[in-house]
């Protein structure tokens, strides 16, 4: 699915990379804990968060993550999205809650970076 | 490992504790220069990883730190060495959930007694040693699968 797509289907508001909405994405992680980004979101997947602070950024690049949605709302620091430009990774924000974003998402084909957690070693 | 000393890359990272605005820009740096080495994606992005969690740690706890680099054909090694509190009960540290991160910390995403455990899960090798008082030492090993035709 085109990121245009899931911006239409999130009514979403871009904020950074409006020239990227052409990406194919197929994948998507949710979560506020970065940590957890960093143990099971892959690399060209989506990231659904509430958090905004720039360390969302640093952890999106470190994975090589497509893109961030930000969800319930939240609008980011200009520190945020200062960092997601120079990064060069696409930031959106929808309105709709982390929940009702990821099954919007879900429904029209996304699915999740990794399905279920199992083992030690982690998935890559 | 090999005691060999040719090492492919040997470079230290120094991390201001403290500084969480920096916080994520040592890994950055390690990432850039391994994908230029043309080192296995995946490696690129266990070594990112790694390198991410131990500075964040360093950030939150210590008052200072070295994150080292150094690449051989087979392995990439990484260490960080901070001062700082050190931790008493590795043990406990080493749990799952256990954590004594400030709302700072929280904030940003982090502190949920998640690091140590991220750190160890993406090292094909882990050590960690601590001194209360005075500091924490972590040394990370990532083997680099050797290709099909290698």
């Amino acid at each position: 699915m085109l990121l245009r797509e899931v911006q239409k289907i999130l009514d979403a508001e871009v904020l950074v990379g409006a020239d990227k909405l052409d990406m194919d994405v197929h994948t998507a992680f949710a979560a506020d804990l970065m940590s957890d980004v960093l143990a099971f979101a892959d690399s060209g997947c989506l990231l659904l968060t509430g958090l905004t602070n720039p360390q969302v950024i640093r952890t999106a690049d470190v994975l090589d993550i497509a893109a961030i949605i930000l969800v319930r709302g939240k609008r980011p620091p200009p520190e945020t999205i200062r960092a997601a430009a120079e990064k060069k990774i696409p930031l959106l924000s929808t309105k709709y809650i982390m929940f009702e974003s990821a099954g919007r998402l879900y429904a029209k084909g996304i699915v999740g970076s990794t399905q279920k957690v199992g083992g030690d070693r982690v998935h890559l | 490992m090999s005691t060999c000393n040719d090492w492919m890359y040997d470079g230290s990272f120094s991390v201001a504790g403290g500084n969480f605005e920096e916080a994520g820009k040592v890994s950055g740096k390690i990432k850039t220069i391994l994908k230029e080495m043309g080192i296995q994606k995946n490696v690129v992005r266990m070594a990112a990883v790694i390198t991410y969690e131990s500075e964040i740690n360093i950030v939150s706890y210590a008052r200072h730190g070295i994150i080292r680099l150094r690449v051989q054909p087979g392995h990439v090694e990484i260490e960080a060495l901070d001062e700082g509190p050190g931790i008493s009960d590795i043990r406990l540290a080493m749990q799952q959930g256990w954590s004594t991160a400030t709302d700072k910390i929280r904030e940003m995403g982090f502190g949920a007694g998640m690091g140590l455990n991220n750190i160890r899960n993406f090292s094909d090798i882990f050590h960690i040693s601590s001194d209360v008082g005075s500091g924490t030492r972590l040394k990370m090993i990532i083997r680099i699968p050797q290709e099909q035709d290698g």
